[in-house]
């Protein structure tokens, strides 16, 4: 299996559907640390980057590994790295570093079981709020979140856009039942994103790297073009430089969070499933929404009006588009593999008006169709 | 000494600097620069990166990219820049607690990969930007702000580890040998895969005062009077070179560098 035959059906796991999606995005770096239920991304780009020309390089730990892609990103290319629960918390401090200092990049978290080592070989999803919250300060947060294999090729392709876009790191949140699962792909897919292409000629006179005025940030100019900027984990103005000016600080600190929350709308990325009406609405995500969509089945097969939202896009949390195809539930039930992380937001986001039901897994079974048809009909 | 016009690569809007008086980061950011000239490097090809101490302010200071880190990864930063980019020559400038404690791992890993960096440590043998707190080349029997009875701990021989660790450069030079450094620098700026310099520069306010050296020029005199050069230092026993500062070069070979096999293969598995 290589990068080539494009159109011929090929059996992926969604680990491998990542790596060879990130590819076709144009990614050419990736940076790693081998850690189970990821470590197949690592594998398979370190035997198809240098195919394309692309380095792939196993760090000597993961906040090394997050270091070296804001390095590479910062140099002109598209990268990417991979982990999960344990390394995810390492990664951290560098995350927010990529925030702050607006340098594009993928962050692949293929959840486990938590806390700590936890349960490395099965699923959770319990990094969901980590992946808002886990570095310190007030930052931007966009995460995407998987269900298929189709999905987890579109949505890499969609991460890279998204972070180039808005100049920030991108989490895509994968759970080891996605992860590890095989399934069929056939490319072109049916809603194959377009790469999304960066304005070429950006002027290098007068060059601000961090306007906090425009609609987007602008495009990052790579080091070693002779535009000499500064860039700084510290609060800067524009220019980059250091600044403890509180007026500007503030603007700095508000802007990384203000160019992700003024495109909502654009980042929102909702699966809708006969919404239209429902008595029950169930909110489900990743592998989750495996289970759920055959839960639905069951249930409308009782005659239970039962409509499905699986948000594509966690964070920003897609709220608008959650309170429209509740319109009409009486009930919402959430399944989720973590103690309640999504369903909190939920309630938050129906400001309470409608009954929200957690259906909850932990100890690293998948939650069963049956045991959320249960829920929706109020048996458990 | 070469004469440099140092105002081409300073950006002199942003002086004054933030490093106390006798401090000896600025004349090593100098020999830096000198170096820089020296090779020939441009602010087109040249990117610095720096960790978080008052040794990685230098890079707010001079008119290149540059990347001022998170506080130890200044190398894991740079590794990526230089393997996106391999043409670029790549400065990394950390100070002891950053480069061997917080950033000790990556230090050793670069080396052992043999990248083809300059890594300069600026070794005040204290944590001065957060006010005197032992580092691990902290000298055993000395007082910081965490020791306040004395170090207990042995030090780091920092450069002696970066050597054992491979790379093709290793040397040691002190702020006050600025001729000596000069010609260290100019050799590990010029060198081809993971080179590494450990620069002694004296810190007056965290460390002088709390040692029994009440200002720079006693903290210059020190660095004088315990500098060895490497072949002296061969002949001094164990004891004797204790604290001893061993001053020249550790390593210096032409091993394969790590870019250059990366490259190799991509042009294998293309068929070019
Ligand atoms: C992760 C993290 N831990 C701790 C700090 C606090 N901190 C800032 S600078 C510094 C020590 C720097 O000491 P050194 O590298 O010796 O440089 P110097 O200031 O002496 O030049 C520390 C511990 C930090 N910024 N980040
Ligand atoms: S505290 Fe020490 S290292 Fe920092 S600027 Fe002052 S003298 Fe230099």
């Amino acid at each position: 299996m290589g990068t080539e035959d494009k159109s011929v059906p090929r059996l992926l796991t969604g680990n491998e559907a990542v790596a060879l999606a990130a590819i076709e995005a144009g990614a050419r770096f990736f940076a790693g640390y081998p850690i189970t239920p990821s470590s197949e991304i690592a594998e398979t780009l370190s035997r198809e980057l240098p195919k394309v020309g692309g380095v792939f390089i196993q760090m000597e730990d993961e906040i090394a590994a997050m270091s070296a892609i804001i390095g590479a990103s910062l140099a002109g290319a598209r990268t990417l790295t991979a982990t999960s629960g344990p390394g995810f918390s390492l990664k951290q401090e560098a995350i927010g570093y990529a925030c702050e200092t607006e340098v594009p990049c993928v962050v692949v978290n293929v959840m486990r079981g938590g806390p700590s080592t936890g349960m490395p070989t099965l699923p959770a999803q319990g990094d969901v709020m980590q992946a808002k919250w886990g570095t310190h300060g007030d930052h931007p947060a966009i995460v995407l979140c998987p269900e298929r294999i189709d999905d987890a090729w579109e949505l890499t392709i969609r991460a890279f856009n998204i972070a180039e876009k808005f100049r920030t790191p991108v989490i895509l949140l994968l759970d080891e039942i996605v992860g590890h699962l095989t399934e069929k792909l056939v490319l072109p897919l049916k809603k194959q994103p377009k790469l999304f292409d960066l304005p070429q000629n950006v002027s290098k006179e007068g060059y601000l790297p961090y306007r906090f005025d425009g609609e987007y940030p602008p495009p990052l100019i790579p080091v070693g073009q002779g535009v000499p900027y500064h860039v700084t984990g510290l609060l800067h103005d524009e220019t980059g430089f250091p600044t403890n000016d509180p007026d500007l600080a503030e603007r700095n600190a508000r802007w990384l969070v203000d160019k992700v929350e003024n495109h909502k709308d654009e980042l929102a990325d909702v699966e809708l499933d006969e919404v239209d009406g429902c008595d029950i609405l169930v909110f489900a995500y990743g592998g989750c929404a495996r289970s759920a969509r055959g839960a639905v089945r069951m249930a409308r097969e009782k005659g239970l009006k039962v409509g499905l939202f699986k948000p594509r896009t966690l964070w920003p949390f897609p709220e608008k588009e959650l309170q429209e195809a509740a319109k009409t539930a009486k009930r919402v039930v959430v399944a989720e593999m973590n103690l309640g992380q999504m369903a909190h937001e939920v309630e938050w986001a129906l400001g309470r008006s409608i009954p929200v039901e957690l259906h909850s897994k932990l100890g690293g079974e998948p939650i069963l169709p049956t045991e959320i048809l249960a829920t929706i009909e109020g048996r458990d | 000494m070469e004469r440099v016009d140092y105002d081409k690569y300073l950006r002199t809007s942003r002086i004054p600097h933030i490093w106390c008086p006798g401090c000896g980061h600025g004349i090593a950011m100098k020999s830096i620069l000198r170096a820089v000239d020296h090779a020939g490097w441009t602010k087109e090809n040249t990117v610095w990166v720096s960790g978080i101490g008052c040794s990685g302010r230098i890079t707010g200071y001079v008119d290149f990219n540059t990347l001022h880190t998170t506080h130890g990864r200044a190398i894991a930063f740079a590794t990526g820049i230089k393997l996106a980019n391999p043409k670029l020559n790549v400065v990394v400038v950390t100070g002891d607690g950053d480069g061997t404690a917080i950033g000790g791992n990556h230090l050793i890993h670069a080396a052992r990969r043999n990248l083809d960096i300059t890594v300069v440590l600026l070794n005040n043998n204290i944590y001065g930007m957060t006010g005197g707190q032992c580092s691990p080349t902290t000298p055993q029997g000395a007082k910081a702000t965490t020791a306040p009875y004395g170090n207990m701990e042995r030090p780091f021989d920092i450069a002696g580890v970066v050597a054992a660790c491979g790379g093709n450069f290793v040397a040691r030079g002190t702020v006050y040998h600025v001729n000596e450094l000069e010609k260290l620098m100019r050799q590990a700026f010029l060198k081809h895969g993971f080179s590494f310099i450990e620069v002694m520069s004296p810190c007056p306010t965290a460390f002088g005062r709390r040692n029994k050296m009440k200002n720079a020029i006693v903290m210059m005199e020190d660095l004088k009077e315990r500098s060895v050069s490497v072949k002296k230092a061969k002949d001094l026993t164990d004891e004797e070179r204790e604290d001893k500062i061993v001053n020249g070069v550790l390593l210096d070979r032409d091993k394969a560098e790590y870019t250059d096999l990366y490259r190799q293969l991509i042009e294998q598995l293309r068929g070019s």
